[in-house]
């Protein structure tokens, strides 16, 4: 036999082997074992949220007490009281309904168009250039910077408002929803085509559920960036709108320098945001991207 | 083994395929031909970069050759289709919001070559075939790299296509895996004696899976020989024959110079 290197490192001696048979693993207990529900709760993501609300709700009161200056800072009770008061007698409601009523249609026409455009985009290597030349162009471009632009266009009202949510919408999700395309996967596009999938179903049946982590984070920014939008532009011309919003709602609370209504306005800006993004949006995830195991 | 030729299924005819990176046009194969004929296991066998994946999608209908043509049943290939079922190396190829069940009924469900009753029928009996009945509600992320591999082969023999083409796809299992899948195909061969063009890297998967085998050159592709392999399998793997075959494979890859080192080493040869 040839000199073995291995020879000229390790000592000769021979180190015995062994086999075993295998103990019986009683001795840890239960191999799997259920978490106490303790454990259990305090693992929950929205017995976490809670605290967290919790934590943040103490703080606020216990600084407005500090300041005792209602006209700056109401405290959270009164706060609460206001926005109770206000949901009873059916006004807050209502303002809020009718800036849902907007947003929804703003928000539906927005989704629609932003589907269309990356439909076609994504077909050409050219419609790609021209949707990612106009959301550079227009998605930094503020939708309340247009509205005085849109006063002139629609007059007063709600076209006026629901054409700057639809730009705030459209860019947001179009943008998001085209990266999530062009990130499908070669392979994955490939099995599509395979079977013979082209055009309108290959977009439906799979780049769409393909790029779904993308497109619902596009659908969460811009429903944040419509809400915004809305109450924004609510606040600028809400004085000549007859019916008002919730943003007119604050404004005209902000004249009357009724600082806990202006708060409770906010609170259910705030709530109606926490509504949206935890049990719709939650919901949502909950049965397709976290279901499918794209994302954790 | 065969006493009568089998009908020719698959012809490729002098073909080039070319395509364009950023920078370069590569010629990935040159003027290639072979024939696959019906019920072959047929492997494409060369090193990385010798344009047999390429190979395997231009058949798929994924990319036109620049010269030459690729016939299936006499009729020229344009445009990928289900008669031609792709099995991927990546796992990726499961549709992840899709259940074990959805994903092989899928390519039935979009061709309607199946009723619908017939096509849930085939998916479950397919699903069957590879061992995963347990598994069939479960989306693939919660499954294992060799069973979504099973998923995936699974999905392209429910549908039936004419021919198989499968791109490497145990290169990204562990070896254990591979040789059980290995197995695995020869044995469902056994049962369906489908036709399949197999991709691979491999000299041992190529003599193992293979019943004849494409050697193709370096970069770009050029055919070198085309061997049968269709006596040997895992019940001869320590053989002489197998080991005569692997290293005539490996002559006619790598060439003479290392030929030398071949010889030095193994004198009986």
């Amino acid at each position: 036999m040839s000199t073995n290197p291995k020879q000229n490192i390790a000592p000769s001696v021979a180190r015995p082997e062994f086999e075993r048979t295998l103990s019986d693993a009683i001795s840890i207990g239960n191999v799997e074992r259920p978490l106490s529900f303790i454990e259990r709760t305090i693992n929950n993501e929205s017995v976490q949220r809670l605290a967290i609300l919790l934590v943040l709700i103490v703080i606020w009161e216990l600084y407005a007490r500090w300041l005792n200056n209602s006209l700056l800072f109401p405290t959270f009770s009164e706060t609460v009281r206001v926005f109770w008061n206000d949901v009873s007698s059916g006004v807050l409601i209502n303002r809020t309904l009718t800036s849902l009523r907007t947003l929804a249609l703003g928000y539906a026409i927005g989704l629609a168009l932003a589907a269309v455009v990356t439909t076609f985009a994504v077909a050409t290597t050219l419609g790609t250039r021209i949707l990612s030349t106009l959301t550079a162009m227009f998605n930094p471009l503020p939708a309340i910077a247009l509205l005085p632009l849109a006063l002139i266009w629609f007059g007063l009202g709600t076209p006026s408002l629901v054409f700057v949510i639809i730009h705030s919408v459209l860019w947001a999700a179009a943008l998001n929803t085209l990266s999530g395309f062009r990130s499908v996967p070669e392979t994955l596009r490939m099995s599509g085509r395979n079977v013979g999938l082209g055009g309108p179903r290959y977009v439906g049946l799979i780049l769409i559920p393909a790029a779904f982590p993308s497109i619902l984070s596009g659908l969460k920014i811009g429903w944040a960036f419509a809400w915004r939008t809305l109450v924004a532009a609510e606040l600028v011309f809400g004085v000549s709108s007859r019916s008002g919003g919730i943003g007119w709602y604050i404004f005209e609370a902000r004249n009357d320098l009724d600082t806990a209504t202006v708060f409770a306005g906010l609170f259910a800006v705030i709530l109606i945001g926490l509504f949206v993004e935890s049990v719709i949006f939650r919901a949502i995830e909950a049965r397709t991207v976290n279901l499918w195991g794209m994302q954790r | 083994m065969n006493s009568q030729t089998p009908p020719v299924l698959l012809e490729v005819n002098g073909v080039t395929l070319q395509y364009k990176t950023p920078r370069y046009l590569v010629t990935a194969t040159y003027q290639v031909d072979f024939s696959v004929h019906q019920g072959d296991r047929y492997v494409i066998l060369g090193p990385s970069g010798c344009g047999k994946s390429t190979l395997l999608k231009a058949v798929g209908g994924f990319m036109a050759p620049v010269e030459g043509t690729i016939r299936i049943r006499g009729r020229d290939i344009t445009e990928p289709g289900p008669d031609r079922m792709m099995v991927f190396q990546e796992f990726e190829q499961l549709m992840p919001w899709k259940t074990v069940f959805q994903n092989v009924l899928f390519p039935m469900k979009v061709t309607r070559k199946f009723t619908r009753g017939e096509a849930v029928k085939r998916a479950d009996a397919a699903i069957e075939k590879v061992k995963l009945s347990k598994f069939r509600d479960v989306y693939p992320h919660m499954l294992s790299g060799g069973m979504k591999m099973r998923v995936a082969i699974a999905r392209a023999m429910a549908l039936e296509p004419d021919i198989l083409l499968m791109d490497e796809p145990f290169a990204a299992l562990d070896a254990l895996t591979r040789r059980a899948m290995q197995q695995e195909l020869l044995s469902l061969w056994d049962q369906l004696r489908f036709t399949v063009l197999f991709v691979t890297h491999s000299i041992e998967e190529a003599i193992l899976v293979g019943s004849r085998i494409l050697v193709l050159s370096p970069h770009p592709g050029r055919v070198r020989a085309e061997l049968d392999a269709s006596a040997l399998d895992f019940g001869n793997a320590d053989s002489p024959a197998f080991g005569v075959m692997s290293k005539r494979i490996h002559n006619l890859l790598f060439g003479e110079e290392r030929q030398q080192a071949v010889i030095a080493e193994a004198p009986t040869a």
